[in-house]
């Protein structure tokens, strides 16, 4: 079991989430950047699919028994003994991941241990003094050295989106243009300030489909990627769409940081 | 019917007739390698796993029908209703009519999913009559009670988790929408029809 000593300023239990479902309204949810989360897992010998935490940072937690962890900011496999501290600080990038030998075994909802801060489906977000239980050993052993974070690439491939043509060409022309800067990062989307985008079709849009990396524009024209817990349907036009990979370097710029965009 | 791009592993379907019954009919093919199919108001999004069952997905859509027979029409939802919501005087003075006549009409009508969305088990129905059409409140509320029987435009629904919302609200109901030890957690899924009563 793990104790939760100080969440900071958001820790959520995350695995690959709930998918399939969003014909019903239900969020895929699930790790903000799975590739980092599956590195910590195989660090500790858990399968990549093991419920982690993930946090923005100032995450602090208490071993209560022994247990094998291992975290983005220090990717090797450590035991820390019962009563022994593991400190995650904020920085670098935004999301964080600590995995936990055995994974964190908060009971599943709907298939997903994961946490959906917009709809409030999973488990309810860790508080101070709480304490995790820890799901069995798995059979493959921790990895005994220190495997380095490959460095995401800079560039950010986007396609374009179903209603690009909504927009005046200078707005689907300036989204590669310029540069961006993060004004707002949640688990539900990533906000960028620049040119705005203005439209051509003003009319209003019936509520369609999302997929995480869609970026829609509101009315202001600051465009807004879908992350993890993006709901279903939205009425905002999409004028691109990061490709799958790329997504979590999106999401893993802190507010303030800039990216640029490529066709 | 036009396919619009939507990323690597997702095409969004336009122009079909009937977004809840194309959707029904396009997973009845079962591509292997389909993550979602999501009607909504006027189109339907597919999202797929990897490459290859996008690609099926987008070679197969230009043949899908929607299926003639309504999907789900055998499984009629029945949602018992006190009318008791706190909109609804309001909404009788806006439409001329009485309180009783209000909850006649809502009682009376045939309604069917058309998609879901906003918050998980949140079902837009279509069929509410013309007379009950009405825009949104000017003030959404930030809380709106799970179980709220409520309308706006040419929309009918039930909140089935406490949100917020700007639908105005003419009853509630004790029948529980969205429940994640069901199969499937939703009462009211794509096609299924629905009526009203008074409880």
């Amino acid at each position: 079991m793990i104790e939760i000593v100080d969440p900071g300023l958001m820790t959520t239990v995350q695995d690959r989430g709930r998918s399939g479902l969003a014909s019903i309204g239900v969020p895929s949810s699930g790790s903000v950047d799975p590739a980092l989360a599956a590195h910590c897992n195989r660090l500790v010998g858990n399968p990549d699919a093991a419920a982690v935490l993930e946090t923005v940072g100032g995450l602090t937690l208490r071993a209560t028994v022994a247990v094998v962890v291992a975290s983005d900011v220090e990717p090797v496999a450590r035991t820390l003994a019962p009563g022994q501290m593991l400190q995650v600080a904020p920085g670098g990038r935004q999301w964080h991941y600590v995995a936990i030998r055995g994974g964190v075994d908060v009971a599943p909802m709907l298939g997903s241990r994961s946490t959906d801060t917009l709809s409030g489906l999973g488990p309810s977000r860790p508080r101070a003094g709480d304490v995790l239980p820890v799901g069995a050993e798995p059979n493959a052993r921790p990895v005994g050295e220190t495997w380095p974070i490959r460095p995401r690439g800079g560039t950010v491939m986007i396609t374009e989106g179903p209603r690009a043509d909504w927009f005046t060409q200078d707005a689907r022309d300036s989204l590669t243009r310029g540069e961006w800067t993060v004004s707002d990062a949640s688990r539900v989307g990533v906000r960028f300030d620049g040119a705005p985008l203005r439209r051509t079709v003003e009319r209003e849009l019936p509520s369609e489909g999302l997929v995480r990396g869609a970026i829609q524009v509101p009315p202001d024209g600051a465009p807004i990627m879908m992350l993890a817990d993006h709901p279903t349907t939205g009425g905002y036009p999409v004028i691109a769409v990061v490709a799958p990979d790329d997504v979590a370097t999106v999401a893993q710029r802190r507010v303030g940081e800039t990216l640029r965009f490529r066709r | 019917m036009r396919l619009l791009p939507m990323g690597q592993h997702a095409v969004l379907v336009e122009d079909v007739e009937d977004p809840a019954g194309w959707a029904a009919s396009f997973r009845g093919i079962g591509i292997s390698g389909i993550v979602d199919v999501v009607p909504a108001a006027r189109t339907v999004l597919i999202v797929a796993e990897h490459d290859r069952a996008i690609a099926s997905a987008r070679a197969l859509a230009p043949e899908v029908r929607a299926a003639l027979a309504p999907p789900n029409a055998s499984t009629e939802v029945v949602i018992e209703v006190v009318y008791d919501g706190p909109d609804l005087p309001n909404v009788a003075d806006t439409t001329g009519l009485s309180a009783d006549q209000v909850v006649e009409l809502h009682t009376e009508a045939e309604y069917r999913v058309e998609f879901c969305g906003f918050a998980p088990g949140f079902a837009y129905l279509s069929g509410l009559p013309a007379q009950l059409r009405l825009p949104r409140r000017s003030t959404p509320r930030t809380r709106v009670p799970a179980g709220s029987v409520a309308i706006a435009s040419e929309y009918a629904a039930v909140y089935p988790t406490e949100s917020p919302g700007g639908w105005h609200l003419i009853g509630s109901t004790r029948a529980k929408m969205f429940d994640v030890d069901r199969d499937p957690p939703a009462m009211l899924t794509p096609g299924s029809t629905v009526r009203f009563v008074e409880a």
